[in-house]
C-alpha cells in the first residue's frame, strides 16, 4: 500500500491564555512512501513527527491537506475503517487481558463478512505470535512480561489484522540499550517478512539510519529531508540535518570563503571553485578528518581516545561552535598523545559549507 | 530514651482519651448491653444474662418491618444508583463543553442538609386538602391517579424513600466514577479505536474492567450507607416512622433508645448488633464476590 | 473510485452517530441537571411566595410576579431559626477547633515522633476506622446523660472531635516531608512543637483546609447526634430546627415559612462549596462518604 501525503497540515490552538497564537505541529507536509518500504520519521522531540503519525492513522484530523492510502482518499475517515495497525509508546496493552486476548482483540471486532471464528482467531494470533516469537507467553498477563516482550505483544496485536500500515510510535524507547538492538532488527525482520508499509518515528538517528529504507527528518512541524539513510547523511540540504544525524555529531566551525578558499581563522584549509566570497559555516564530519603533519587545519590536541579499530582525536580551536572538536582517524595512524597540536587535512566530500543565517547549504566543487 | 517515648504516647493522649471513651469503650459497653436483661435506665440495674433483648427485637413486628424496609430500600437504591451514577458519569466524561457545570450541578446534593431538603421532597410529593402537590399534578397531566407519597400507600411511600435516597447519594458515585473513568489513560481508547473496535465493546471490554475497583468500592460503601438509612426516611417522614410504616434499623435502634418508645439501650444494643452483623456478612460476600471479578 | 463513495458514506455515517451521540449524552446530562436543581429552584420559589398566595394556588405556579421577604422574616421572628443557626455555627467551629487540635498532634506523633510499639498502636488505630457510628452511640447517649451533659454544648462536641480518617490522612500527608528538614531544624535547636507549628502545618495546608471543609460540612448537617442529646429548643442545630419547624413550628401548613427557612440553612454550605469547589470535590473523592 502506497501512501501519499498531500500539504498535510496540522495546528493547534493556544494552550494557554498567555500564549493565544495557534501551534503548527505538522507544516506542508507532502510525501509519497512507496508500498512495503520501512520509513523511519525522525526529528528531536516536538518536532511534530507523532503528530504526523496520528494523521496517518486517523486519531487526528489534518487542519488541511489530504492522506491517500492506495487511491483511497482517507482524510476524513475514522480511524477504525483504516486498516492501520498502531503500536503505541507505551505498548497501550489491556493490563487486564492476557497476551491472548490482546492480540485477539482487533480481530473480535470484526463484523459481518469479516467474522471470524474462535478457532481461526486463535490460529491467527498464534500466527502472528510466532511472527514475533512469542509462542510460548500466550496466557501471561502484560504485567508478567518484560518491556520487550511487551513490545513484541503489541506488534504481534497490530500485525494480526493484516494491517494495510503498520505505525510505531517509538518503539523502541522504552527498552535498555541492549534490547533496542535486538529489537530493531526483530522489527525489519518482521517488516520484511510481512512486507507491510511500515512507518515508525523515533528522536534516535542511528535507530533510524540503522533499519530504514527511508528518513524524513523533521524539525518544527516542517520536513527538512527525505531520502534513503546514507543519502541523507552524505548530503545534506542544510545545517540542522547534517547536525542531527551522525554520531559523534558533525564538526562545526566559522569559516570564510576568500578568494576560492576556504578559510578557518587565519589558516586556507581547502581551495573552492565556483563560489563567490562570503561568511560561511563549515560542517565537517568526525571521519572527514586527515591527520597530516603538514595539514593545514591547527588545532590544539586536548586528548586521544582509542577505541580498538579507531582513534578519536579529540581537540580544540578557536573558530570552533562546539566546545571540542572530534575526529576519528584510523588506529594505524600513529598520533603522539603528548604533543601540543594537531594538523588536519580534509576530506572535501566530508565537508559541507552551510549559510551562517539561514543554514542552507552551499554548493560547491573543490578545485 | 524514656523521654522520647513518653513524649509521643503524650501527642496521643488527647485522641487516647477520646477514642477510649467515644469508640472504644462503647463498642465493648454495646455488647455488654446486649447481654443484659431487664435493664432498667432508671435504676441502672439488670436482672440477668442473656439472649432474652435479641429475641426480643427479633419478634419485635416494627423491627421485622424496619428490617424488611431497610431491604428494600438497599435492594433497590444500590444497583439503581450505581448504575445511574455509571451512566451519567460516562456521559458525563464523553464530552468536553459544559462538563465543570454539569459536575458542580450534580455534587450539590452533596452539601445540603439531607434534612431540609427532604422537606422539599415531602411538598413536590405530598397530597394536600389544598393542592395534590406537583407530582401528582404531572402524574395527573399524563392521565394517571394521584396517590399521596407521604401519608399513601406503603409502595408510594417507599417508591419516595428511594427516590430521594438515590438524589442524595448520587454525587458521591457520580464524583469517585468521573474521576475513576478520568484516570483510565487514554492511550487504551485510542488503540482500541485503531483496531475499530465498537464503542459499546470499548466500554464492556476496556473502561468497565479498568474502573471496576471503584465500581466494587461504590456497591460496598453503597451497601454500608444504605443499610444506615435514617435520615432520609425522618425528612420525609417525620420523626414517627415507626406511625408511617416507614422505619428503618437504625431508626429502630434510635426509637428504643430515645423518643416516644425510648428507654431500652438492651434492646437498642441488640438490634445495632443485628444490623452489623448483617452488614458485616454482606461486605465479606461482597469482598468475595469482588476477588474474582475484579481484575487487577 | 467505488470505494472513495464508500468512504463518503462511511464519513457521513460517523459524523451523524457522533451529532445524535452528543444529543442523547446532552439530554441525558441536562435531564439529571433537571432533577438535581429543581428542588432547590422550587424551595427558592416558594420561599417567596406569599403565604396567602401559595395556598390559594391549586396548581402550583412556576414563577411568581409577587415575589415577598416576609417569609424570611418570619423565619427569623416565629420561631427560633436564628437561635439553631448560632447554635449550629458555635458547634460547628468548636468541635472543627478541637478537632484540629488532637488529630494534628496524633498524626504528628505517628509520622514523626519515634516511641515504643508505634507501629502497632497505629494498626490498631487503623482498624478503629471499621467500627460504624450507629453501634458505639448507644453507650455514648448513656455516658452523656450520665455525665449530666444533656442540653449543653460539650455534650454535643465531645464525641465527635476525633476522627481516625483524618488521623489517617494527615499523617499520611506529613509523612511526606523529607526527613532532612526535620533534622535541620533539630541542628538549629527547634523544639518538635514549633517544628510542628512553623513547618508541618504550613506545608500540609491543603490537607488541612480539605479536613476542615468536610467536618464543616459533617457537622452543618449532623442530625442523630443532636436529636438524642437535645430536647431544649435553647440547644438545636439546624437540622433538629428544620424538624422542630416541621411538626410545631409555623403551624403545619405555613410552607412558604418552612422553605425560607430551608433556603436559610442551605446557604451556608452550598456558598462554601462554590468558593471551595475543587477542594470539597477533590477531598471527598479522596475519603468522604456521606453522613
Amino acid at each position: 500500500m502506497k501512501i501519499v501525503l498531500q500539504n498535510l497540515t496540522k495546528k493547534f490552538p493556544g494552550r494557554s491564555k498567555k500564549s493565544p497564537g495557534e501551534v503548527i505541529a505538522v507544516n506542508d507536509f507532502t510525501f509519497e512512501i512507496p508500498d512495503g518500504k520501512l520509513i523511519g520519521l525522525l526529528g528531536p522531540s516536538g518536532c511534530g513527527k507523532s503528530t504526523a503519525l496520528n494523521l496517518i492513522c486517523g486519531l487526528q484530523k489534518p487542519t488541511s491537506g489530504k492522506i491517500f492510502f492506495g487511491e483511497d482518499d482517507v482524510t476524513d475517515l475514522p480511524p477504525e475503517y483504516r486498516g492501520v495497525g498502531l503500536v503505541f509508546q507505551n505498548y497501550a496493552l489491556y493490563p487486564h487481558l492476557t497476551v491472548l486476548k490482546n492480540i485477539t482483540f482487533p480481530l473480535e471486532n470484526l463484523r459481518g463478512a469479516d467474522r471470524l471464528s474462535k478457532e481461526e482467531m486463535e490460529k491467527k494470533a498464534l500466527e502472528a505470535a510466532k511472527l514475533v516469537q512469542l509462542e510460548g507467553l500466550m496466557d501471561r498477563r502484560p504485567s508478567e512480561l518484560s518491556g520487550g516482550q511487551q513490545q513484541r505483544v503489541a506488534i504481534a496485536r497490530a500485525l494480526v489484522k493484516t494491517p494495510r500500515v503498520l505505525l510505531l510510535d517509538e518503539p523502541l524507547s522504552n527498552l535498555d540499550a541492549r534490547l533496542r538492538l535486538q529489537t530493531r532488527e526483530e522489527i525489519r525482520r518482521i517488516q520484511r517478512q510481512t512486507g507491510v508499509t511500515t512507518i515508525f518515528v523515533t528522536h534516535d538517528q542511528e535507530e533510524a539510519m540503522s533499519i530504514s529504507d527511508m528518513i524524513v527528518v523533521m524539525k518544527e512541524g516542517v520536513v527538512q529531508q527525505i531520502g534513503k539513510p546514507q543519502e541523507v547523511y552524505d548530503e545534506p540540504v542544510n545545517l540542522f540535518v547534517a547536525r542531527f544525524l551522525g554520531t559523534p555529531p558533525i564538526n562545526i566551525f566559522r569559516g570564510r570563503v576568500s578568494g576560492s578558499r576556504l578559510c578557518i581563522g587565519e589558516e586556507s584549509v581547502l581551495p573552492l571553485q565556483n563560489i563567490p566570497d562570503q561568511e560561511v559555516t563549515v560542517g565537517i564530519r568526525p571521519e572527514g578528518f586527515l591527520l597530516q603533519k603538514d595539514g593545514p587545519l591547527t588545532c590544539r590536541l586536548t586528548r586521544v581516545e582509542v577505541m580498538g579499530r579507531d582513534v578519536s582525536v579529540v581537540s580544540t580551536h578557536p573558530c570552533s561552535e562546539n566546545v571540542s572538536i572530534r575526529s576519528i582517524i584510523n588506529a594505524e595512524t600513529k598520533v603522539d598523545p603528548d604533543a601540543q597540536n594537531v594538523c588536519f587535512a580534509l576530506k572535501p566530500h566530508k565537508l559541507y559549507l552551510f549559510h551562517p543565517r539561514t543554514g542552507e547549504r552551499i554548493p560547491f566543487t573543490a578545485g | 530514651m524514656d523521654n522520647k517515648n513518653t513524649k509521643g504516647w503524650l501527642y496521643l493522649l488527647p485522641a487516647f482519651l477520646f477514642l477510649g471513651a467515644f469508640l472504644i469503650y462503647p463498642l465493648i459497653d454495646v455488647f455488654v448491653y446486649s447481654f443484659e436483661e431487664g435493664y432498667n435506665s432508671a435504676s441502672q440495674t439488670f436482672s440477668g444474662t442473656g439472649l432474652y433483648n435479641y429475641s426480643y427485637v427479633l419478634h419485635d413486628p416494627y423491627f421485622l418491618r424496619a428490617v424488611q424496609n431497610t431491604l428494600i430500600l438497599v435492594v433497590i437504591t444500590v444497583p439503581l444508583s450505581t448504575g445511574l451514577a455509571l451512566l451519567i458519569s460516562v456521559a458525563l466524561s464523553s464530552v468536553k463543553p459544559l462538563r465543570d457545570l454539569f459536575q458542580t450541578i450534580y455534587f450539590l446534593p452533596y452539601v445540603t442538609n439531607t434534612l431540609a431538603v427532604g422537606l422539599v421532597f415531602m411538598i413536590l410529593f405530598k397530597k394536600t386538602a389544598y393542592s395534590d402537590g406537583l407530582v401528582n399534578l404531572l402524574i395527573q397531566g399524563f392521565g394517571g391517579n394521584s396517590v399521596d407519597f407521604i401519608g399513601g400507600p406503603y409502595w408510594a411511600k417507599m417508591f419516595v424513600l428511594c427516590f430521594y435516597t438515590v438524589w442524595v447519594v448520587m454525587p458521591f458515585k457520580i464524583l469517585i466514577l468521573t474521576s475513576a473513568l478520568a484516570s483510565v489513560n487514554p492511550i487504551y481508547y485510542n488503540a482500541a479505536r485503531v483496531d475499530g473496535t465498537p464503542k459499546w465493546r470499548i466500554f464492556t471490554k476496556i473502561t468497565l474492567p479498568m474502573i471496576s475497583p471503584m465500581i466494587f468500592y461504590l456497591v460496598i460503601t453503597g451497601f454500608i450507607g444504605a443499610f444506615k438509612a435514617y435520615s432520609d426516611a425522618v425528612a420525609l417522614f417525620g420523626t414517627d416512622l415507626n406511625a408511617a410504616e416507614m422505619n428503618t434499623i437504625v431508626g429502630y435502634v434510635y426509637d428504643m433508645l430515645y423518643g416516644n418508645s425510648g428507654g431500652y439501650p438492651s434492646y437498642a444494643s441488640a438490634a445495632a448488633i443485628i444490623l452489623f452483623s448483617i452488614v458485616l456478612t454482606i461486605t465479606c460476600i461482597n469482598l468475595l464476590v469482588s476477588r474474582k471479578h475484579v481484575h487487577y | 473510485m467505488d470505494r472513495t463513495k464508500d468512504y463518503l458514506k462511511i464519513e457521513k455515517r460517523a459524523r451523524t452517530g457522533r451529532l445524535i451521540s452528543n444529543i442523547v449524552i446532552y439530554t441525558l446530562l441536562a435531564l439529571w441537571g433537571l432533577i438535581v436543581l429543581f428542588p432547590f429552584y422550587w424551595m427558592l420559589l416558594t420561599s417567596v411566595k406569599s403565604y396567602g398566595s401559595y395556598n390559594a394556588e391549586h396548581v402550583p405556579s412556576f414563577i411568581t410576579l409577587s415575589p415577598t421577604l416576609q417569609n424570611y422574616v418570619d423565619a427569623f421572628t416565629t420561631v427560633s431559626l436564628g437561635k439553631y443557626l448560632l447554635n449550629t455555627l458555635i458547634f460547628t467551629l468548636s468541635t472543627t477547633a478541637v478537632m484540629l487540635v488532637v488529630i494534628t498532634l496524633a498524626a504528628f506523633a505517628f509520622a514523626r515522633l519515634d516511641f515504643k510499639g508505634k507501629n502497632l498502636v497505629f494498626t490498631l488505630f487503623l482498624s478503629l476506622m471499621m467500627i460504624p457510628n450507629e453501634l458505639v452511640v448507644i453507650t455514648n447517649f448513656t455516658t452523656i446523660t450520665n455525665l449530666g451533659m444533656r442540653n449543653t454544648f460539650l455534650g454535643l462536641i465531645l464525641p465527635s472531635v476525633t476522627s481516625v480518617f483524618y488521623i489517617y490522612l494527615l499523617k499520611e500527608n506529613f509523612a511526606q516531608i523529607p526527613d532532612e528538614l526535620y533534622y535541620a531544624a533539630k541542628v538549629d535547636g527547634t523544639s518538635d512543637l514549633r517544628y510542628l507549628r512553623r513547618v508541618m502545618i504550613p506545608i500540609c495546608r491543603p490537607t488541612l483546609i480539605t479536613i476542615i471543609i468536610l467536618k464543616i460540612i459533617e457537622c452543618w448537617n449532623s442530625y442523630v447526634w443532636p436529636r438524642l442529646i437535645t430536647d431544649n429548643p435553647d440547644y438545636y442545630l439546624v437540622s433538629n430546627g428544620i424538624q422542630e419547624i416541621r411538626e410545631n413550628g409555623f403551624g403545619r401548613e405555613n410552607i412558604p415559612a418552612m422553605m425560607a427557612a430551608v433556603v436559610v440553612i442551605s446557604v451556608p454550605l452550598i456558598v462554601l462549596f462554590l468558593v471551595f469547589r475543587r477542594k470539597v470535590m477533590a477531598g471527598v473523592a479522596r475519603g468522604g462518604t456521606k453522613g
